[in-house]
């Protein structure tokens, strides 16, 4: 494989994988339900236990 | 033993500066007590090297802002250069590889170990490899320091270091990766929270940019010196994909990652946008690495790569304002905390200029725009933008939200000083940004100037002797940046002593308006 074959599959077929991987990314996201599990997940840093005792 | 095999001078002197550090830490870790083993508590978080990298990362701070002025004024009073150890050929390598590898490495490898243990409940993995990964990149940093000064250099910027120093950095690397990745595996938490995976991007991309822009082949396995394995236009687009992208990685995703964990920690609230936030990561990943073509407009690399360059700086524009909407809506409900708690301050003012930068990095990136900002002081002023408001803020804001739960003190030493910090920092950049502005377009527009006759009205020399007086300030502007971080260190070895000052509350009077 040479240099010009590697760059037009690199700015067609990869450059689609990676546009289709985000649009998967997008919809995965905005799917039914997944809105309650994001809430959740922003809370991670939030339900820590070990500095219950510290506020400032 | 490589000192009396050492071709040149320069590896010989090296190798006995590494000799003399693993010895002295060979006697340290002697005489340290023997911690009991029965007594050490391998259940809970793993906070040892947090805490000494909170120190590390305070000091490596006011080391390198302090190489930074020296540097400034190196340049406004050329009688500075003490050659040759001291010329700033030497040092300006010294400060960019102390404020971003230092600094902001010791500030990355820190908060990651602090963030990730406290968002999968889990303790680090590979007990002891938490040390080495930790001590290892100090000892890098110590390599890559002494050898600059030394003239060790592979003239690749932000990759300085020479062979055999790069190949102590990957294994390092490697292990930091291990590290993580053993850390996310045995997590308690079912969700990897967004900052892991901006950490984990960080850590993951600078392996493979590290690897693949250091391939190079020593002259001799004594000697300081080596040559790339890419040759001419190729070499110079090797070094521009590395160099965009450890400012994309390593200055932005790295610092995200901070900025997601410590910025709901210290609001306590969530981030306004979770799903934003993943937007944001994939975006960014995505588009970053296409950038570095924008630092060869004009050269001899090909017209569609300098294009391609282009049209992925300004699509970068969406996430990086997406992410910078997210961290600053993060605060709604409780903007008056931006009066009553300077750190929160700080950590806005981050968020706020990692927004301005990144508007300005794709204005810069048209390639017209370019024509006029390229090589010029415009660069360094968006740099310092970048690096001083938004890496630093947001360091230092993790550093003083840390320090206090490591050493469980009640509270910092002194809130107001963190006021002072935040001021004479904000001081400084704003300072240091407009008169790089000024500077550099007074510079582009100079270099540009033709007369009626198709001559150019100044010489080079002129251009240089007209910033003398920008350059004055410039130092003026990394002085109180220096002060600010100064104020820090006092406040942060103070807290760390147990000692609070007795001073009044921060709930400030009307006049100290919000950063914006």
């Amino acid at each position: 494989m040479d240099y010009d074959n590697l760059r037009h599959f690199a700015d067609s077929w990869g450059l689609l994988y990676l546009f289709i991987i985000f649009l998967g990314v997008v919809i995965f996201l905005f799917r039914p339900g997944a809105k309650q599990q994001a809430v959740e997940a922003a809370m991670i840093p939030l339900r820590d236990s070990d500095e219950g005792a510290d506020s400032k | 033993m490589f000192s009396g095999l050492a071709v040149d001078d320069a590896f010989r002197i090296h190798m006995g500066i590494l000799t003399f550090i693993l010895g002295l830490g060979a006697i340290i870790a002697i005489r340290l007590p023997q911690p009991a083993a029965d007594a050490e508590d391998t259940t809970g978080y793993m906070d040892g090297p947090v805490r000494i990298g909170s120190i590390l990362t305070v000091f490596w701070g006011v080391i390198g802002f302090t190489v930074g002025l020296v540097a400034a004024l190196q340049l406004a009073f050329p009688e500075l250069n003490f050659g040759p150890w001291f010329n700033f050929g030497r040092i300006r390598p010294l400060h960019t590889s102390a404020v971003i590898f230092a600094f902001g490495g010791t500030a990355l490898i820190t908060t990651s170990f602090y963030a990730v243990q406290r968002t999968t409940r889990a303790r680090l993995f590979g007990g002891d490899l938490a040390w080495f990964v930790f001590w290892g990149y100090q000892l890098f940093i110590a390599m890559a320091a002494t050898g600059y000064l030394l003239g060790i250099t592979q003239s690749r910027e932000y990759a300085e270091p020479e062979w055999y120093v790069d190949i102590w950095l990957t294994i390092v690397w490697v292990a930091y990766l291990i590290l993580f990745l053993g850390t996310l595996l045995k997590r308690k938490e079912p969700h990897i929270y967004v900052a892991n995976w901006f950490y984990l991007a960080f850590i993951v991309t600078v392996a493979l940019l590290h690897v693949v822009n250091n391939l190079a082949v020593p002259m001799s396995f004594f000697g300081s010196r080596s040559y790339s394995l890419f040759s001419g236009v190729q070499d110079a687009m090797t070094q521009w994909w590395y160099g965009h992208n450890a400012v994309g990685f390593f200055l932005t995703a790295g610092f995200l990652g901070m900025m997601y964990y410590f910025l709901p920690k210290q609001a306590e609230r969530p981030v306004y946008s979770y799903r934003l936030s993943i937007i944001h990561f994939w975006a960014l990943i995505f588009l970053y690495i296409w950038a570095g073509p924008h630092h060869l407009y004009y050269t001899a690399l090909p017209d569609w790569a300098q294009t391609l360059g282009m049209v992925f700086s300004i699509m970068l524009w969406m996430p990086s304002w997406g992410g910078m909407i997210n961290g600053l809506m993060t605060l709604r409900g409780a903007w008056d905390k931006m009066r009553t708690d300077p750190i929160i301050r700080m950590m806005v003012l981050a968020v706020a200029f990692y927004g301005m930068s990144t508007f300005e990095g794709p204005v810069m990136s048209i390639k017209s725009v370019n024509a006029l900002s390229h090589y010029t002081d415009w660069t360094i002023g968006h740099v310092h933008s970048g690096a001083l408001g938004w890496v630093g803020m947001i360091s230092f804001g993790a550093v003083y939200f840390m320090v206090p739960r490591l050493w469980k003190r009640e509270r910092l030493y002194s809130l107001r000083m963190v006021n002072w910090h935040f001021w004479l920092a904000t001081l400084g950049i704003v300072v240091y940004a407009a008169v790089m502005w000024v500077s550099g377009i007074m510079q582009g527009l100079m270099w540009r100037e033709y007369d009626s006759q198709g001559f150019l009205v100044y010489s080079f020399a002129e251009s240089v002797a007209a910033l003398h007086p920008y350059y004055v300030m410039r130092a003026a502007g990394g002085l109180l940046y220096l002060a600010g971080s100064v104020v820090m260190a006092v406040n942060i070895g103070m807290t760390i002593a147990g000692r609070t000052r007795t001073e009044k509350p921060m709930p400030a009077p009307a006049q100290l308006q919000p950063a914006q």
